[in-house]
C-alpha cells in the first residue's frame, strides 16, 4: 500500500507509534500551559524550565538520596509545584492586572535565570538517568521493537491528561476553575477564594511540567536546556489547539506528534518546521485555534 | 666637532650591534607581554568539551613555561564566542586591535574559526585552532598564519570509517545533522568507506538541534546496515546513543560516533556506550606522561581533558617555545620556527606542522570499555590501533590550499 512512497507498512506503523509517543509528551506539556493560560492569562514561558527541573529533581533524588523512579514520579512534581506556588505568590501575582507582555517577560526571564543556574551547577552535557528496572527491555510487536518504557510513557501521560480533563470539565472544583476564568469578580462574590484557586492552579500547571520532566528523564539526557528545546514546539501546539482549551491541547498534542512522526519519514529535514507551518495555516483559517472560542 | 661626530657614529654603531642581544632579553616582545587569547564556548553546547577546560589548559601551559618568556610575562585571557561567527569576529578585532593579543587559540565551532582566522591573518598574528574541526581551515581557507592542531573531520571520518570497513563492516547508514559540518563529515566518511570496499546504504538528515531521534533510528534499523554512523555532536549525539540503546540497535548493528569525546562518554555512562568505536587524538590513560598531565588537569577542572583541551596546552606550549627559540614574537618568524620544529610533548610525538597549517600527528582508534573492564572513574577507553599521522590526515597531494605549490 505504501510501497510507492518507499516505505513498508511495518515501517510506517513503527513511525506512527513513535509519533504517538512524542505526541503524548506534547499533550502533557501543553496541557499545563493551557491550564495556566486559561485561568491566569499568563503565557508561562517558565514551563520549559519547570519541565527540566522535574527531570533534575528526579535525578538528584536518585543520586543523592536514593529516591527511586516511582517515588520521584510523585515527589518531583510536588517539588516543582511548590516552587511554582512560591513564584506565583511572590512575583506573578503582581502582574495580573497588567498586559500579557509583562507576564511573558517575567516568565521568560525566570526561565533564563533558572536554566543558567542549572547550567552553572551541572554543566551542559547533562546527566544520565537510567530506565527503572521494571520497565527495561522491549517488546517485539512485529512491526516495531517497542521499548517497554515508551509504552509506559504513553499510558502514563494519557491517564494524567484524562484525569486533568475530568477534574476541570466534570467536577465541582473544575466548575469553579472555569467560572474563575470567565468572571473572577462574580465568583469571588459567591464566596469562593479566587486568589487561592489561582495559586493552586499555577502550582498544578507547574507540577504537570515537572511530571513530564520525570517521564522524559530516562529517554532524553537530563540536561539544563532540555526544556527550551521543547518549549517552542509545545507553544505551537497550544496555539493550534486554541489558547486555554484543555481538550484542544491534548488532542492537538497527540495529533501533531503523529504528523511530525510522518514528516520524519518522508522529509526528515522538514520535521522541525512542519508544526509551525501547520500553526500558520490554522491561524489563517481559524485565528482562535482549532478548539478555541472567539471572544 | 669632528671628533664628537666620530664618537657619535661609533656609539650608534655599537648600539646597533649590541641592541639585538638586549632585545632578545625583553625588548623584542611587542608591548612587553605575550598575550594569548583563548576564544571558546564558555557556556553553551561545547562548554564541557572545550570551554573553561581549554582556558585552564592554556593557563597551565603558561605556568609550566614559568610564566615568562624572554623576560616578558605571559598573559592568558578568555573570550566567550557563544558559537556565533559575528561575536567571534568582534572579539577577535577587539583583541587584536586594542588589547594586543599575540595569538588566538581553541576557536570552537567551524564557522567561528573560519571567520577568526581571516582576521588574524589580516592583522598578522597567529591562530592555533584546536576545537573547530572543518578541513576548510587547511584547504580553501588556509592562511600562512593558521595552525590546525588537534583533529579535523577528515581524520575522524577517515580513521573510523576506513578501519571498520577494512575489518569487515561493509554496509553503513548515516544519521547526519542538517548543517554544513555534518554534511562534510558524511561526505568524507562515505569516500573512505567506498575506498575501503564498503557501501553506504543510505542516510537521514535530521534538523538541528534535535530532541527525539527514535524515528531516525528506526530508519537506520530498517536499512539493515551493519554500522550506523552518527555525524552529530555533543548533546544530539548523546541523545541518539541513549535512544539507540533503548530501541535495541546493538548488538545487531554497530554504532559509531564520528565526533565523540570522552566527556560525552562520561555523561552517557558505559552502559549505553560500551563497545562503541571512534577516533580520538588523545586519551588521558595512554602513558606516564599523559597520565601525569591529565591528573594535574583533573585536580583543577574535576573532569579529565578532551583531545581539544590537551591540544590547547600542546599548541600554546609549542608557540611559547618558538618565541623563546627565535627571540621575537613577530608572527612570520614564529610561524617559520613552529613549522621547522617537531612537536614533542605528551600530546604528540614527532608532530609536524605542514605548509598548509595542518599539525600532523598520530590518531588513535579507540573502543569504549564495558563496565567490567572499567576499574575507576574515567577509565573508559582501550586503544585498538594507532593510526600513523601520514595516514590519518588528508594527504598534501589532495590539498586545495593555495599555499601549496604543485
Amino acid at each position: 500500500m505504501f510501497e510507492w512512497l518507499g516505505i513498508t507498512p511495518q515501517g510506517l506503523y513503527g513511525q506512527l507509534l513513535v509519533g504517538l509517543i512524542n505526541g503524548s509528551f506534547y499533550a502533557t506539556l501543553s496541557l499545563g500551559l493551557a491550564v495556566i493560560f486559561g485561568l491566569l492569562n499568563i503565557v508561562n514561558f517558565t514551563h520549559g524550565a519547570q519541565y527540566m527541573m522535574g527531570a533534575f529533581v528526579a535525578w538528584m533524588g536518585l543520586r543523592y538520596f536514593g529516591v527511586n523512579y516511582w517515588w520521584s514520579l510523585i515527589l518531583a512534581p510536588l517539588a516543582v509545584g511548590v516552587v511554582g506556588i512560591v513564584l506565583e505568590l511572590t512575583l506573578l501575582r503582581r502582574l495580573y492586572r497588567m498586559d500579557h507582555l509583562y507576564g511573558l517577560l517575567l516568565t521568560f526571564g525566570l526561565a533564563l535565570i533558572i536554566e543558567g543556574g542549572f547550567r552553572q551547577a551541572f554543566g551542559i552535557s547533562g546527566e544520565q538517568y537510567d530506565i527503572p528496572e521494571a520497565l527495561t527491555g522491549a517488546t517485539n510487536l512485529g512491526f516495531i521493537f517497542l521499548p517497554n518504557y515508551r509504552a509506559w510513557v504513553v499510558a502514563a501521560s494519557l491517564v494524567v491528561c484524562f484525569f486533568a480533563w475530568f477534574v476541570i470539565e466534570r467536577t465541582k472544583l473544575g466548575a469553579y476553575l472555569r467560572a474563575g476564568t470567565e468572571n473572577p469578580q462574580l465568583l469571588q462574590a459567591f464566596g469562593v477564594n479566587v486568589p487561592v484557586l489561582v495559586t493552586l492552579t499555577y502550582g498544578f500547571g507547574a507540577a504537570l511540567a515537572g511530571f513530564a520532566g520525570v517521564l522524559a528523564a530516562p529517554i532524553f539526557q537530563v540536561n539544563p536546556v532540555m526544556g527550551s528545546n521543547l518549549l517552542i514546539v509545545v507553544f505551537a501546539v497550544v496555539v493550534i489547539g486554541g489558547l486555554g482549551s484543555i481538550l484542544g491541547s491534548i488532542l492537538t498534542g497527540v495529533g501533531l506528534g503523529l504528523i511530525e512522526g510522518l514528516t520524519k519519514v518522508f522529509y526528515p529535514e522538514g520535521s522541525s518546521v512542519v508544526i509551525f507551518v501547520i500553526m500558520a495555516v490554522i491561524l489563517l483559517i481559524r485565528p482562535a485555534g482549532l478548539f478555541g472560542k472567539e471572544k | 666637532m669632528r671628533f664628537s661626530k666620530k664618537i657619535l657614529t661609533a656609539a650608534v654603531c655599537a648600539a646597533c650591534i649590541a641592541a639585538p642581544a638586549a632585545w632578545a632579553q625583553t625588548g623584542k616582545i611587542s608591548n612587553g607581554v605575550v598575550k594569548i587569547g583563548v576564544m571558546t564556548d564558555l557556556s553553551g553546547l561545547y562548554a564541557d568539551l572545550a570551554g573553561p577546560g581549554s582556558v585552564l589548559a592554556a593557563k597551565m601551559a603558561a605556568e609550566d613555561f614559568g610564566g615568562k618568556v624572554l623576560g616578558a610575562p605571559i598573559e592568558v585571557i578568555a573570550g566567550d564566542l557563544q558559537n556565533k561567527p559575528d561575536v567571534a569576529s568582534s572579539i577577535a578585532r577587539r583583541w587584536l586591535d586594542q588589547e594586543n593579543v599575540d595569538m588566538i587559540t581553541d576557536l570552537t565551532g567551524s564557522a567561528a574559526a573560519l571567520a577568526v582566522v581571516k582576521i588574524v591573518k589580516e592583522k598578522n598574528r597567529i591562530a592555533m585552532v584546536s576545537s573547530g574541526g572543518t578541513t576548510r581551515l587547511t584547504n580553501e581557507d588556509c592562511t600562512d598564519r593558521t595552525v590546525h592542531w588537534a583533529y579535523d573531520t577528515y581524520a575522524l571520518a577517515n580513521g573510523s570509517a576506513r578501519a571498520l570497513t577494512q575489518e569487515g563492516a561493509k554496509t553503513w547508514f548515516f544519521i547526519t545533522p542538517d548543517y554544513a559540518f555534518g554534511h562534510s563529515m558524511e561526505k568524507d566518511a562515505s569516500e573512505a568507506i567506498v575506498a575501503a570496499g564498503g557501501k553506504v546504504l543510505g542516510s537521514v538528515k535530521h534538523p538541528f538541534p534535535g530532541s527525539d531521534f527514535s524515528s531516525f533510528l528506526l530508519q537506520a534499523q530498517a536499512s539493515g546496515a551493519q554500522v550506523i554512523g552518527l555525524n552529530n555532536a555533543s548533546s544530539d549525539l548523546i541523545t541518539t546513543i541513549k535512544q539507540a540503546a533503548e530501541f535495541g540497535v546493538a548488538p545487531k548493528q554497530r554504532l559509531v560516533g564520528m565526533i565523540f569525546m570522552i566527556t560525552d562518554i562520561h555523561s552517557i555512562g558505559l552502559k549505553a556506550t560500551q563497545g562503541m568505536i571512534y577516533t580520538d587524538a588523545f586519551y588521558w590513560d595512554m602513558n606516564g606522561e599523559t597520565r601525569a598531565w591529565s591528573k594535574r588537569f583533573f585536580e583543577r577542572q574535576k573532569r579529565m581533558p578532551t583531545m581539544i583541551q590537551a591540544g590547547v596546552y600542546s599548541a600554546v606550549t609549542h608557540y611559547l617555545k618558538a618565541i623563546k627559540a627565535s627571540g621575537t614574537d613577530e608572527a612570520g618568524v614564529i610561524m617559520a620556527k613552529m613549522k621547522a620544529t617537531p612537536v614533542n610533548d605528551f600530546f604528540a610525538k614527532n608532530g609536524k606542522i605542514r605548509e598548509d597549517g595542518r599539525m600532523v600527528h598520530d590518531m588513535y582508534l579507540m573502543q569504549v570499555k564495558n563496565s567490567e573492564e572499567s576499574k575507576q572513574p574515567w577509565d573508559y577507553l582501550k586503544l585498538l590501533k594507532v593510526i600513523p599521522g601520514d595516514q590519518a590526515f588528508q594527504p598534501l597531494s589532495k590539498s586545495r590550499c593555495p599555499l601549496i605549490k604543485k
